[in-house]
């Protein structure tokens, strides 16, 4: 077999392989494995063929039940089928795994293995998914690294075959999926001959066809449902044999050798590992250091887990055998021990009682769990294993990794013991999401593992932040194989690609003495280190590191490339290196520019040469003084005045050292407080916008649009404005309600992301100069420290009370607190100023039921959180749940809220006599319809309390427990266009049809966002999109029409951007109504492809051609006899180009596609006349005599 | 009947009435339907270097956007497409046009840095046009840079163009030079083979209810022929090129007059936007019925005939006219 050797990460190898012996493949997004199905739906559009010659037929689904469901059809009616997930995509599927391993069918089903939802959710890798499935009756093969992915793809899918066993194929999420190796590719002619083409007609035989007709599914009864499920055993039995002679003949094809379980270290090995997955590779290599150092230490990987095979783990174990440990990536609590250690305890059990036992004294066998949710698993993990299992007496159920000091089930292990090849080059790069690091990184490690002979490896560390995001690039490159599947603790190479980095990692910790390390500075190799924090300075003097500087801001700008300082950092790493000669360095540096760009125009590739060229000239050596003299320090801790939860516990998380955090600082139950990211100070604008009260009218409109809740406004009377900073600026307020009070308007510089739609959105021009607005942007960092101050001064201000105002006035709703701030949310994000309203109207009486998406990341990934309280301690009460089931989940607490009034009231009526009749009446009577109404009952609720307080009766403590649900909440169920339109659509559906009082608010982006941009059936036509790369050919979903159907449910369409008071009345009116309000938010997104300080313009666009219609339909209105329906846009007054062709989304196609793009266009444009004509018909309908003239505004 | 044959850039045309650059020529119906209307050819809409630029960089940058960054949307784009960004459409459309009509297409290229237009105008030439118009559309904003220095860049750009490619080469300029007869001249020394009079600018507009400067372009308005008018019938006896006069072309008397000055062809398209690709015809007919009521039998016959040197009075076309017309209005109610 030709040797191809190219670089590639797990997904795609996988990928690679599934795709090309497949037929049919039904994909869904979900982390770590959407790639797989990304890569697939590519190679289908591109017409790429599978080794049959025919391009595979890849079809989305609505979710992965809807996947699992769709393979399942196809492989009954005969086709070759496969698809790829994760974690609860695995999980929805399982009932169809039953189904289809029960029928002995014979699919793969390729898992980037992912933790479960349970206290968290969390999208990094481990076992507890696949162990989910473990019953199901697949097959189960165990891949530990990229190479080996690449392999069990095809091993899987030849032994699901031979055996009619259907196999799940697992690699670990993240450290296999997302790692980027040296691999050697699988030819065609390799696939061919491990595939039986007899086999596969046999598969196609068995179909469904009404020429051979056949039933399947049968609903069997007690008297033969037992023997027909006890059929499968001899297929069971004949399995691990099957699979084993598979990997024989793969074993001679390519040279990788393969057994069902693989041993390597000391013939004579008394101690003994057994485990699966990416952290085996960890384990051998520390096994090869302590078996060199003369340890009698032994390493079995599982590779088949299902079927069991207790024959071949004895052949595989060595006779020497004394102790045993299996690690398990996973957690079954309330079990004897986790599923690998059950195995392996049940097949010694079963050797030793069948009197079979090779042993001469049967080994002591210790289970424990590590690597959970992608926990890093080093060689000093592996050799507290290893230690422990000399012991008399090691510890059983234990963990390694973490500190528990609660159950105390950690092994301790050395952080510092390392195993690292000396000749392996090991370099980490510390870059932001924009800047391109990683890109460029991917790239170097494609060129050292292509074009030398290196062995190369390169993981990524990515943010849970979309904004200001930091990411660390691992590389490792040398002569040997690498099996380091862990992060880089000693580095020769450390690059910090962002000089402000430098006061807040501490990234020097991992560079090795005598080391580089490279920095991206504005201030040249004479000044910098005068600029460098002292730790900074102590750690280069004290490794004698040789620093390098580069202006990298300055290259990127005299070569065009803006932000991207990808390529410049690249040549100074491939210079300092010395991994190529420089001119070998930049010629491929510079192929891989062309073959990454050339396609994206020229212009693109000048620049990328030109910034390569210029690197050069401008990377210096720092001649290091002998003492460190700097007087900066690195920033520590967090700002003054944290509550002790956010210091000690959330404190760590943002300082990069969760990892050190034990057991016992984990809230048991997932559940932690809110408004913590005012804690957080990211500090990641370049720009921040400044305010020019000369100019300003007081509209309140940049604070409206803020995604961030970063610029505020108040209104104070003068009295207050004690002390206030010299630079805190007010002007008079124009409220004609408060004649003598001062407004200001104030930015927070540090929790800003410098997004600038503030600016956008101001409608307030200077007239002496028109270029500039009320609030222009400025440079942050000379702004920095006076504006915390401002922000401090301003945030003791007292906040206007909510029942001195008219809410529903747009000036004036902008002038109530936030409750959602600070978030992680992409600069300039489309949805988030949705959620700042809503916490702005109704967060201190709000519940929030919200899916899991983007807003579920923003809203709740930790470290911190966004939704906040007020100075009364009230905010949005928050949860996630699943992607899925969202709205039914809003709807169980609906249900509950509306017990709890049911039985709060039943509870009145008994204590009427004690708290008095009068009371009891106003509270049942209440009117909550506005702020004043609220704060009254509230006022009633703590009168009802401390009545009941006297009252000795449990009921009357009950009662004092549930009186808080007679104050007015406010329900929302909130989640993207994935959730409402897709997976979740069936529930949606169900709670529209409930009747019950509760806001669904759709975030709409028209695609999974989150994931990063697939299609949803709110994909527009002619968008593209990834799983429609061609461009969709179907119009959006009316999701808002279908919901209308029911008659009873309130639906806006709207759009911040094309209507702010439309959208304020949307949301007031949502509230109000006493059943289901459904609101259809446009969200711009960053996967429109857009520029996002333009996100209100195109909403605008939107709505003037009429791509985004605003109405309210409010059935209230029916019921006095008026249309429901009310238009709020104009007609279209645009072509819908005008607004698609300044989406990168569409104009992808027209740039690939031009005669295609305009045929979608012209329908897309066609979907928005009809629709137009659709809407304006529904608003001039006659409604029960009453002609539409009547209706209201 | 009156022969309407005219020479342009060496090209044997049927008659002088030239389509010039409009969304007309975008798209192939339309342009079929100008050749049976009788357009003689069609100059192509501009392919804009900086347009193409801009695009580059601006596609690049959103699809780059906030990719590897975050741990699960690693992309927010497929990126495996076969699109690209570059002059190939316009290529293609070349392609197109030429598969579609027998009259000669036109190209024009508009751009102001070298490089890469050159490489486009061979790309244009490739792809089979018939003749490249050169797009010299700059104004000039550094109070720096002498005038001498931005002709000379120019110049230098058309003689590059002109080494580069072997069909004919037309430039397109503006009035707006100091001495016009000069710079003229040196176009053709430079290779010019055609010279198109003139270049409309687009006009910023100030919208005064968002206080925002607003590009526009108005269709060209008749009165706007009488510039090139002038300067044709200064330059076409003294520079050995061929003259094209666009700008305010609505009639057959316009041709004519175009003619009369020394233009091998005249060109049209704010005429087309109006009233469509069947003016054509009707504008031709305007043109032959002028020729035969007055007797001429060819358009070759009065190509030139009131050039500046031709005319009784040459001062005319000079400044004593000027005068003239200013006094004349002083007359008017």
């Amino acid at each position: 077999m030709k040797r191809e050797l190219t670089t590639i990460d797990g997904n795609q190898a996988v990928a690679s392989v599934a795709f090309r012996l497949n037929e049919v493949i039904a994909i869904y997004p979900i982390t770590p494995s959407s790639a797989m199905g990304e890569w697939a739906d590519e190679w289908a559009a591109a017409g790429q063929k599978n080794i049959w010659g025919t391009t595979p037929l890849v079809q989305e689904m609505q979710s992965e039940g809807g996947a699992a469901g769709a393979v399942h059809g196809a492989l009954q009616a005969g086709a070759l089928t496969t698809t790829f997930t994760a974690s609860q995509g695995l999980l929805l599927m399982i009932p169809n795994m039953y189904k289809i391993a029960g029928e002995l069918t014979p699919t793969v089903f390729h898992v980037a293995a992912r933790s479960l939802a349970t206290q968290g959710l969390s999208i990094f890798g481990d076992h507890s998914d696949v162990m989910a499935a473990r019953s199901t009756g697949f097959g189960m093969l165990a891949s530990n690294s990229v190479q080996e992915a690449m392999d069990f793809a095809l091993i899987s899918q030849s032994a699901s075959l031979k055996t009619r066993l259907p196999f799940l194929h697992f690699f670990d999420g993240f450290r296999t999926s997302h790692e980027v190796a040296k691999v050697e590719m699988i030819d065609d002619a390799a696939l061919a001959a491990m595939i039986d083409r007899e086999l596969v007609r046999t598969h196609r035989r068995r179909r469904l066809s009404p020429d051979l007709p056949t039933l399947r599914g049968t609903a069997q009864n007690p008297d033969v449902y037992f023997q027909a499920r006890e059929t499968i055993n001899s297929y069971i039995n004949a399995t691990p044999e099957l699979v084993k002679k598979e990997m024989e003949t793969f074993g001679k094809l390519t040279g990788r050798q393969y057994r069902l379980f693989d041993y390597s270290g000391a013939p004579d090995a008394e101690r003994v590992i057994v485990m699966m997955g990416s952290g085996a590779e960890s384990a051998e290599e520390t096994l090869a250091r302590l078996v060199s150092e003369g340890e009698k230490v032994g390493l079995v990987k599982v590779r088949l887990f299902r079927p069991f095979s207790v024959e071949h783990l004895q052949e595989a174990l060595p006779r020497s055998t004394k102790a045993i440990a299996v690690l398990d990536r996973t957690k079954e609590p309330g079990a004897t021990g986790e599923p690998l250690y059950m195995d392996v305890v049940t097949a010694l059990s079963e050797m030793q009682s069948s009197g079979e036992s090779p042993f001469n004294v049967a080994p002591r066998v210790v289970g424990g769990r590590y690597g959970l949710s992608s926990k890093e698993f080093t060689p000093g993990m592996v050799k507290a294993v290893y230690d422990e299992l000399v012991k008399a007496s090691p510890r059983n159920h234990f963990t390694v990794g973490i500190l528990d000091d609660v159950t105390h089930t950690s092994l301790e292990f050395d952080a510092n013991y390392s195993t690292e090849d000396p000749e392996t080059v090991r370099a980490v790069f510390f870059g932001l999401g924009s800047d391109g690091t990683v890109g460029a990184n991917k790239n170097s490690i494609k060129i050292i593992g292509e074009e030398t002979e290196n062995y190369a490896q390169g993981y990524f560390v990515y943010d849970s932040k979309k904004s200001g995001s930091v990411t660390e690039s691992h590389l490792r490159f040398g002569p040997r194989p690498i099996r380091s599947t862990y992060l880089i603790q000693k580095a020769n190479f450390v690059a910090c690609h962002q000089f402000n980095f430098l006061e807040r990692i501490n990234m020097l910790k991992l560079a090795e003495p005598g080391g580089v390390f490279l920095l991206n500075s504005p201030f040249g190799p004479d000044e910098v280190w005068d600029e460098l924090p002292r730790s900074v300075q102590g750690q280069i003097l004290d490794k004698k590191l040789r620093f390098y500087v580069v202006d990298g801001a300055a290259v990127a700008e005299e070569a065009g490339m803006g932000q991207r300082i990808n390529t410049i950092l690249q040549a100074c790493f491939f210079a300092i290196s010395g991994v190529l000669t420089r001119d070998e360095a930049i010629a491929q540096i510079k192929h891989t520019i062309e073959k990454t760009y050339s396609k994206r125009g020229q212009a693109v590739v000048d620049a990328n040469f030109a910034a390569v060229d210029l690197a050069l000239a401008h990377l210096h050596q720092v001649k290091v003084p002998a003492t460190a003299t700097s007087l900066l320090e690195m920033i520590q801790g967090l700002p003054a005045g944290a509550p002790d939860f956010v210091r000690d516990v959330l404190g760590p998380m943002i300082a990069r050292a969760g990892d050190d955090l034990p057991v016992s600082a984990m809230p048991a139950d997932g559940v932690y407080p809110t408004g913590t990211t005012q804690w957080e100070k990211r500090n990641i604008a370049l720009e921040i916008p400044v305010w020019d009260p000369e100019v300003c009218i007081q509209c309140g409109k940049c604070v409206f649009v803020c995604p961030h809740a970063v610029i505020r406004e108040k209104i104070f009377p003068q009295t207050v404005l004690n002390g206030a900073p010299e630079s805190f600026k007010t002007s008079a307020a124009r409220w004609k309600e408060f004649p003598d009070y001062l407004y200001t308007l104030q930015v927070s510089p540090e929790d800003c992301t410098g997004c600038a739609l503030c600016v956008e959105a101001c409608p307030a021009k200077n007239k002496s100069q028109v270029g500039l607005k009320a609030i222009n942007m400025a440079d942050q960092p000379p702004l920095r420290k006076q504006e915390s101050v401002n922000w401090e001064y301003f945030l003791s201000l007292p906040e206007l009370d909510r029942t001195s105002i008219n809410v529903a006035n747009l000036k004036n709703s902008q002038l109530l607190q936030p409750l959602f701030e600070f978030s992680g949310a992409c600069a300039g994000c489309g949805e988030t100023p949705y959620l700042k309203l809503l916490s702005q109207l109704y967060g201190d009486r709000a519940i929030i039921a919200n899916a899991t998406g983007c807003s579920s990341i923003y809203g709740g990934n930790l470290p911190t959180t966004p939704w906040a309280k007020n100075a009364d301690g009230r905010g949005p009460a928050w949860a996630n749940s699943l992607f899925e089931d969202n709205a039914e989940f809003g709807l169980g607490m609906r249900l509950t809220l509306d017990k709890q009034i049911e039985m709060a009231h039943e509870m009145l009526a008994q204590f009427e006599g004690q708290v008095g009749g009068e009371l009891v009446a106003a509270i049942l009577g209440a009117d909550q319809s506005d702020e004043a109404g609220i704060q009254e009952q509230r006022n009633r609720i703590e009168k009802l309390r401390k009545a009941l307080a006297k009252v000795k009766d449990e009921r009357a403590q009950d009662l004092i427990e549930l009186a808080d649900v007679l104050v007015k909440k406010s329900l929302w169920i909130v989640g993207g266009d994935g959730w409402a339109y897709d997976i979740g659509f069936g529930g949606l559906d169900h709670v529209l049809a409930s009747g019950r009082d509760v806001n669904i608010l759709v975030l709409d982006t028209e695609v999974y966002s989150n994931t990063g941009g697939q299609a949803s059936k709110s994909t527009p036509r002619a968008a593209t999109a990834k799983f429609a790369a061609n461009g969709k050919n179907q119009a959006k979903k009316d999701i808002g029409l279908m919901a209308m159907s029911y008659g009873n449910v309130y639906v806006a369409r709207i759009a911040m951007g094309g209507s702010d008071t439309q959208t304020l009345k949307a949301f007031i009116e949502a509230e109000s109504y006493p059943g289901v309000s459904l609101i259809l938010a446009y969200s711009h997104c960053i996967a429109h492809g857009i520029d996002m300080r333009k996100g209100l313009e195109q909403q605008r666009l939107a709505v003037e051609t009429g791509f985004w219609p605003l109405y309210r339909n409010d059935p209230r209105l029916a019921a006095e006899g008026k249309n429901p329906m009310q238009l709020d846009s104009k007609a279209p007054s645009l072509s819908l180009e005008k607004y698609a062709y300044n989406e990168t989304r569409y104009r992808m196609l027209l740039q690939s596609n031009p005669e295609r793009a305009e045929e979608l266009m012209d329908a897309a444009q066609n979907d928005v006349n009809k629709r137009w004509e659709h809407y304006t018909g529904l608003a001039g309908l006659h409604v029960d005599g009453y002609d539409t003239a009547k209706k209201t505004d | 009947m009156v022969d309407l044959k005219t020479t342009y850039l060496g090209l044997n045309l049927k008659n002088p009435l030239v389509a010039s650059a409009s969304p007309l020529s975008e798209r192939v119906e339309s342009a079929r339907q100008l050749e049976q209307a009788g357009a003689s050819a069609i100059v192509m809409y501009s392919l804009f270097e900086e347009q193409i630029v801009r695009e580059s960089l601006a596609m690049n940058q959103f699809l780059e956007q906030g990719t590897e960054s975050y741990a699960e949307a690693l992309s927010y784009f497929s990126q495996v497409g076969r699109y690209s960004i570059g002059p190939e459409r316009y290529l293609e459309q070349v392609k197109q046009l030429k598969d579609a009509v027998a009259i000669p297409i036109i190209a024009s290229l508009n751009g102001i840095s070298r490089g890469r237009w050159i490489e486009y105008a061979q790309r244009i030439e490739n792809s089979g046009a018939d003749a490249l118009e050169l797009n010299l559309y700059f104004v000039p904003t550094d109070p720096n840079e002498p005038a001498g220095e931005i002709e000379d860049g120019l110049i230098d750009l058309v003689g590059s163009v002109r080494k580069a490619i072997a069909i004919p080469l037309a430039v397109k300029i503006s009035p707006y030079f100091t001495s016009l007869p000069q710079f003229a001249q040196r176009l053709a020394d430079a290779g010019a083979n055609g010279l198109v009079l003139f270049n409309r600018f687009y006009q910023p507009d100030i919208d005064l209810n968002e206080l925002e400067v607003t590009p526009s372009l108005s269709l060209s308005e008749q009165n706007e022929i009488r510039l090139p008018l002038r300067w044709i019938a200064i330059l076409s006896d003294q520079v050995s090129a061929d003259f094209a006069l666009t700008s305010g072309v609505r009639t057959g008397e316009d041709i004519i007059k175009a003619m009369m000055v020394g233009a091998k062809v005249a060109m049209t398209a704010s005429e087309l936007l109006r009233h469509g690709p069947l003016r054509v015809s009707e504008i031709l007919a305007e043109v032959a019925a002028w020729m035969e009521e007055h007797d001429y039998d060819s358009i070759v016959q009065m190509q030139g005939s009131m050039s500046q040197n031709s005319v009784m009075n040459p001062g005319e076309f000079e400044r004593a006219n000027y005068m003239k017309v200013l006094s004349s209005y002083s007359y008017l109610p």
